[in-house]
């Protein structure tokens, strides 16, 4: 039996609020592994979105989708993390302006 | 046997194309073997192929052979196709020997040069091209011969390369003439467009029954025409490019002036009488020009010191006398004199040769002196050649053609005492410049030593062409002498006869009156430059005297005048133009795409964030697009 507890505006709410913190922290943070964590976030927030919509309208599809986004996280953080690796081992440093090389 | 006329200028043509291919690694025997063997092998046929015209002629005196059709575009089909009938035979005989004895001499004259292969390898192209030239049977495949002529002879004017004055000869040859060949084209547009075909015969015909006389097309055509004779000729106004030329090896200057290149325009209106006939005006531009041709280059021809410009302006002069005699309607006259030309220019050149060779490549004839007697091998061609160029009476060939003219110039239907006055005094300055030079060059003291002496090689087309120019004329004799009309008696079966008004004691007054210009020129020419030289000289040295020799030594200024008036102009324009303004624009456009990239490039600073910032700013602006637009 469906809960309807927590309304829908509620819920998109959060996961804006959870969206917006995750974007202004990729935007702020130097530091590459709160840059990733930030991301985490901000996927999170769509999984809550898609959560929420999938209990509004009575469907599978969103839980679907969440677990299409976990897979999808676990991914990015696998190779995220390698990169990160990389890169510490190139910059000595986990400063993402660091990585400036491409300059135009 | 006349099915064989495409072998004629077939065999020039292959002599050529062995030459070209084998590139200069014959031996000298093979390349004159080759060279000279070609065109004697084509001489012989065209002698074979005469005979057998004269003696079985086909019918209309005519013979049309169709090798080909060239191509076929919607209503035009030009072939390659032949045409033989006596005023073509009389040109490919000509073209043929003249060219065979020149390439014979210079299996000799040239021996030392390094580019002996290279040489008759052009010579060969340039008698195919100028047999293709007088034996096709439409004006396209003429054409074809035309610009191949045209090639070649720039290929030897400029044939010493290494000098840039030759090069520079040989440039101004291909552009002055190229003017003609504009006109001609356009002519050839003209016929065509009107009158649906450029075969000659048909052409004709349809411009006679189509175009009534003196109608605008007809003259606009025939003007046109005439454009592209002049260049080719070398007459008023463009034959500056002639005396330039003799930068050149003597031979091709021979060639030039003999057998193939400037004959080229006379056999052209001669070809296309037709429709000179039904244009009046065009007609009388051909005289005028002729008349104006000879005065101008006889005096030029008496200022000059270089021996070979001096043949250069007899001849410019000698072809003006041809056009005189086209203009005044005496086709086969014009006809008549371009053989005996062609014979004694020949000699006169290819002696100037080996004196210029035995004085090791001295031009100059104040120079020379006393060959008379060093060097009398070419002494007595060389006075048989002038003795033909200055038309003396009886013992040369040149009386009995030029005069033919002079006599027609008046008497013609459309000559006029003014014509004859200009052909008068014209035979009285062509004695005068002539003898000029045999008296500076062969007589008095020598002033050069004599380093080499002709060859059998060399000799034996100076004694042919001795022989033929001293009776030549036999085919073609006055009323007083038997009244012989070989000649043009053969050539009228394809060219209308002239109509002349005056009668035989006329003619006989008249030829008096020019045996009288020839002799009193010879005389004059004694006086001035042998007895007494100092008189000329005082009067060439100050005041107007030294201001007209320099302004016929210059050509009357014509170089000058072209000069200031084409050359210059064109200069200071590529000299404007050499950014090349058309690209200015498409520079820009580049200078802008470059600008562009480099403030996009700035943009790029290389830091994550503000990569994320761009993305995040982008998907907003498009979010927002999306929901409230």
């Amino acid at each position: 039996m469906p809960v309807a507890h927590l309304p829908i505006n509620h819920a998109l709410l959060l996961a804006s609020v959870l969206f917006v913190l995750g974007l202004l922290g990729v935007l702020v943070r130097r530091n590459v592994i709160f840059i990733l964590v930030c991301i985490e976030i901000m996927l999170n927030a769509a999984g809550v979105a898609f959560v929420a919509a999938g209990s509004r309208w009575q469907q599978a599809d969103g839980q679907i989708m969440f677990i299409l986004i976990l897979t999808l996280a676990a991914a990015e953080v696998a190779v995220g993390l390698a990169l990160i690796l990389q890169f510490y081992h190139r910059f000595r440093s986990l400063d993402a302006d660091a990585a400036s090389d491409m300059e135009g | 046997m006349a099915q064989l006329l495409w072998l004629v200028p077939l065999l020039p043509l292959l002599g050529f194309t062995a030459l070209a291919l084998t590139g200069g690694h014959l031996g000298r025997r093979a390349v004159a073997w080759i060279g000279a063997g070609s065109v004697g092998l084509s001489a012989a046929l065209a002698l074979w192929i005469a005979a057998g015209f004269l003696l079985h002629p086909p019918a209309g005196h005519a013979y049309t052979l169709t090798a080909w059709q060239w191509m076929a575009v919607e209503g035009f089909t030009p072939t390659i196709g032949f045409y033989l009938d006596p005023l073509s035979v009389v040109m490919m005989l000509v073209v043929t020997f003249v060219g065979f004895l020149i390439h014979l001499y210079s299996t000799e004259f040239m021996a030392g040069d390094p580019g002996y292969s290279r040489f008759f390898a052009y010579l060969n192209l340039f008698v195919a091209s100028m047999l293709a030239l007088v034996l096709a049977d439409n004006l396209l495949f003429l054409y074809l011969g035309w610009e191949g002529v045209g090639l070649c002879s720039y290929l030897l004017i400029g044939f010493w390369y290494d000098d840039p004055d030759n090069g520079r000869a040989a440039r101004k040859a291909f552009v002055v003439t190229r003017i003609g060949d504009v006109a001609f084209t356009v002519g050839l547009f003209v016929l065509f467009t009107h009158l649906g075909t450029l075969d000659i015969q048909p052409l004709m015909a349809q411009a006679a029954a189509q175009w009534p006389a003196g109608s605008a097309l007809a003259t606009t055509a025939a003007f046109l025409l005439l454009g592209g004779a002049v260049g080719k000729s070398a007459q008023l106004p463009l034959q500056t490019w002639l005396p330039d030329a003799m930068a050149g090896p003597t031979p091709v200057s021979a060639l030039i002036h003999a057998a193939t290149m400037v004959t080229a325009g006379v056999y052209l209106i001669a070809r296309t009488h037709v429709l000179f006939a039904l244009a009046p005006a065009a007609q009388l531009a051909v005289a005028v020009v002729g008349a104006a041709t000879l005065l101008l280059a006889g005096f030029s021809a008496l200022t000059q010191w270089d021996i070979k410009r001096i043949l250069a302006y007899s001849t410019i002069s000698q072809i003006g006398y041809m056009f005189l005699a086209l203009g005044v309607g005496a086709w086969a006259v014009a006809i008549f004199h371009l053989m005996i030309h062609a014979f004694f220019k020949a000699l006169l050149f290819l002696s100037a040769g080996v004196v210029i060779h035995a004085l090791d490549d001295e031009h100059n004839i104040f120079r020379m002196g006393g060959l008379r007697r060093t060097l009398p091998a070419a002494f007595w061609p060389f006075l048989i050649g002038g003795l033909a160029l200055s038309a003396v009476p009886f013992i040369s060939a040149g009386f009995y053609s030029k005069d033919l003219i002079i006599f027609d110039a008046w008497s013609s239907a459309s000559g006029s005492p003014w014509l004859w006055a200009a052909a008068w005094v014209g035979a009285l300055m062509t004695s005068m410049y002539t003898f000029r030079l045999i008296f500076i060059a062969f007589f008095g003291e020598p002033r050069t030593q004599v380093t080499r002496r002709p060859g059998t090689r060399v000799m034996i087309p100076l004694v042919i062409l001795s022989v033929l120019s001293v009776i030549g004329g036999c085919l073609e004799l006055p009323a007083y002498m038997g009244n012989v009309h070989l000649f043009t008696g053969f050539l009228h079966l394809s060219l209308p006869a002239v109509h002349a008004l005056a009668g035989d004691a006329t003619e006989t007054a008249l030829e008096l009156l020019s045996a009288a210009a020839s002799l009193g020129g010879i005389y004059l020419a004694y006086v001035l430059f042998l007895r007494n030289p100092h008189w000329l000289r005082n009067l060439a040295s100050q005041g107007t005297g030294a201001a007209l020799h320099r302004f016929w030594f210059g050509d009357w200024a014509m170089d000058w005048l072209y000069d200031r008036l084409a050359v210059r102009p064109y200069y200071w324009f590529a000299r404007v133009n050499r950014g090349d303004v058309v690209d200015a624009f498409y520079r820009g456009l580049a200078l802008l795409s470059q600008a562009l990239h480099e403030v996009l490039s700035e943009t790029q600073t290389g830091t994550l964030r503000r990569y994320a910032l761009g993305m995040t700013v982008g998907s907003l602006i498009v979010l927002s697009i999306a929901v409230f637009v």
